[in-house]
């Protein structure tokens, strides 16, 4: 199920189950998901609550293991990579972009960015130099020694959107990404995610309820009950 | 390393007033430590400069018996013996009756042959030797005092009063002596009476009799033969005594006053106790309360390992900076006059490694839970607020259904054991 056969599939997914064990009952979330997901590809996955959608982005990003299946990132296998080596690839691959920000309130917004920096060999220097540039990029750079809560909600997921982005990931996870931005807010912010996508080539996959943040998205992948029953162009 | 410390600093800024408390208790826990140790470690190295040259024969009874002077020769006659002198304990008070320092009355050329450890100008010595009211007293004295050769000292005795009735006595200065070194130096704050007044002007029947007799002998490998030949001598006599080395007899001193040590550290153990569980739970909320913050760490690529030590770290950071200000200021009053007159303690070594060794211990007990806590959590679970119980709840948790369960195998009810 591929979206485009001429791009790289960068996240290929086969098979893919999830299944939770809640006292003595096992919940399967995911039956059998099969995705190609290609390097520079912009994706909105939709669906109910309980879905799975974010079962499946989690899958993604490396912050949850698959009971079964296969899931390559890059052509390397993820599903079975042991933790710490999880950690280490989700460092280099993945940036992440929540729905309530997850800003670490006694941080300034640059110190904030510079998070992920500290687990590379960069110098303070180079680290706040690579924070100021991607505060830059998110336009948020004049508000770089504010802490979380002098920002507005736009002005915050901005900043997470810099953290995500300061180490360079080839994949975006968002997960509602504007689900407590107000239109404007979340307009402006999805329109930043889309010229990531397009400018520099971020393959994006976001999780999102509301059907005009998918348009944003290059496709829009639809769940229901653990199984991926639409795709759909834009 | 020390690219983190920001951020372990930043956990601690959290919650500033509930840090700042923390640190508050902290740093009253390692006053009370610093100063407690100290105490501990002035009376337990009281005695340790003591060489095992020189010996105390005192009345096997006590040492507040006193023994007939005419034991001193015999004394003087076992074979190993270089000098001998004798040495009554004074107890005497200074001006408004606040000042007390040790004051022993000495032969003083005997003085000079047993503790060639003071050092004195040789017409002070001259002096002290032949007036009958004069004493001695160590620089650290003169100094507290202003006191100066020639000056005289009246003393209210509390425990010998003259033959008309008083208690008081005055004594002319007639030298000031130095320790030989820096150790013996700390040591000279005593006063050293002539025995010619003492003995000529205490009550008749008292006359005539030694506290004690201090012996030196030319080999200090042979001290324990010459302290047995001693108490051999004047054994199922009337004057049986009990020879000991010096260090001995002066630890057996300090431990008329207790066991200094084991109220101490009984004293230092409960103030730690409490501090134990404010530090420990307000650790624990800190960290409860940061779960999502830790999760998404954890989300950026720091790896489990590494969540668990920055924990520790802040555990650590909050320990080392409590200690810091309590032994600070534990340091600052031991410098104040009233505590250096009163029992002049120093943060030595010894209590420094002791304040370092609690800041180790209590930063594993409470650090260890919370960081644990933090390097078993589960991102996807804690960003969705499912958190598994902490390391101490956990066990809490257990301990309570124990309890349950017993409570019910005893009171004879269905005891179906606890999931």
């Amino acid at each position: 199920m591929s979206a485009d056969a001429s791009l790289f599939p960068l996240v290929e997914i086969r098979q893919l189950t999830k299944a939770y064990v809640r006292g003595k009952q096992v919940l399967e979330v995911l039956h059998g998901i099969n995705l190609d997901i290609p390097e520079g590809d912009f994706v909105a996955l939709m669906g109910p609550s309980g879905s799975g959608k974010t079962t499946l982005l989690n899958l993604i990003g490396g912050i949850d293991s698959p009971t079964g299946g296969v899931l390559k990132i890059d052509g390397q296998r993820i599903d079975d990579l042991p933790g710490d080596q999880l950690a280490a690839w989700r460092a280099n691959t993945v940036g992440f972009i929540f729905q309530s920000y997850n800003l670490m309130p006694v941080l300034s917004a640059q110190k904030n960015v510079e998070l992920p920096l500290l687990l590379t060999d960069m110098s303070a220097g180079e680290r706040r130099d690579r924070a100021r540039i991607a505060l830059q990029l998110v336009g948020i750079l004049d508000r770089a020694s504010h802490k979380p809560n002098e920002l507005s909600g736009g002005q915050q997921q901005r900043v997470a959107i810099a953290r995500a982005l300061v180490s360079d990931p080839r994949i975006l996870i968002c997960d509602e990404p504007t689900g407590d931005l107000d239109r404007k807010t979340a307009d402006e912010v999805l329109t930043l995610l889309q010229q990531l996508n397009r400018e520099f080539g971020k393959t994006i996959v976001m999780v999102t309820h509301d059907p005009k943040a998918a348009e944003y998205a290059r496709r829009t992948v639809h769940l229901d009950k653990g199984t991926l029953v639409t795709e759909a162009a834009h | 390393m020390f690219k983190y410390v920001n951020l372990v600093l930043s956990g601690l800024l959290r919650k500033k007033l509930r840090t700042t408390l923390t640190l508050l208790s902290l740093a009253a826990a390692f006053t009370l430590l610093g100063l407690l140790q100290a105490v501990n470690s002035l009376f337990s190295g009281a005695a340790d400069f003591l060489g095992a040259n020189r010996l105390i024969s005192q009345a096997s009874t006590s040492f507040t018996q006193p023994l007939p002077m005419r034991l001193l020769p015999q004394i003087e006659a076992v074979p190993g013996v270089q000098a001998v002198s004798h040495s009554q304990f004074f107890g005497g008070v200074y001006g408004e009756g606040r000042n007390f320092f040790p004051q022993f009355a000495v032969n003083p050329l005997r003085l000079r042959q047993t503790y060639p450890e003071w050092v004195m100008p040789e017409d002070n010595w001259r002096n002290f030797t032949s007036t009958q009211d004069s004493a001695i007293v160590g620089r650290q004295l003169a100094d507290q005092f202003g006191w100066k050769v020639g000056d005289t000292v009246p003393l209210n005795s509390f425990i010998w009063s003259k033959a008309n009735g008083s208690r008081t006595w005055e004594w002319r200065i007639a030298g000031i002596f130095d320790g030989k070194d820096e150790e013996w130096q700390k040591r000279a704050a005593l006063m050293y009476l002539n025995y010619g007044q003492f003995d000529e002007g205490r009550n008749p029947g008292a006359r005539g009799l030694a506290g004690v007799f201090v012996v030196r002998v030319n080999n200090s490998s042979e001290s324990e033969r010459i302290a047995s030949a001693i108490d051999a001598k004047f054994k199922n006599s009337s004057d049986e005594t009990k020879t000991q080395s010096e260090q001995e007899f002066q630890l057996g001193f300090i431990r008329q006053l207790g066991d200094i040590g084991l109220i101490v550290n009984l004293i230092t153990g409960a103030v730690f106790f409490s501090i134990l569980f404010l530090t420990g739970v307000a650790m624990s909320q800190a960290v409860r309360e940061r779960i999502p913050e830790l999760a998404v760490l954890k989300c950026l690529g720091f790896k489990d390992g590494t969540v668990m030590w920055l924990v520790l770290a802040e555990a650590f950071a909050l320990c080392l900076i409590g200690a810091g200000i309590g032994m600070g200021l534990a340091s600052a009053l031991m410098t104040l006059p009233f505590i250096q007159n009163t029992i002049p303690v120093q943060a030595d070594a010894f209590v420094w490694v002791i304040a370092a060794l609690s800041v180790v211990v209590l930063t594993l007990l409470v650090g260890v839970p919370p960081a644990y806590t933090a390097q078993r959590l589960k991102i996807v679970d804690a960003l969705a607020g499912r958190t598994d119980d902490s390391f101490l709840e956990a066990i809490l948790r257990k301990a309570v259904r124990a309890a349950q369960w017993l409570g019910r195998l005893v009171t004879g009810k269905s005891a179906e054991i606890p999931h």
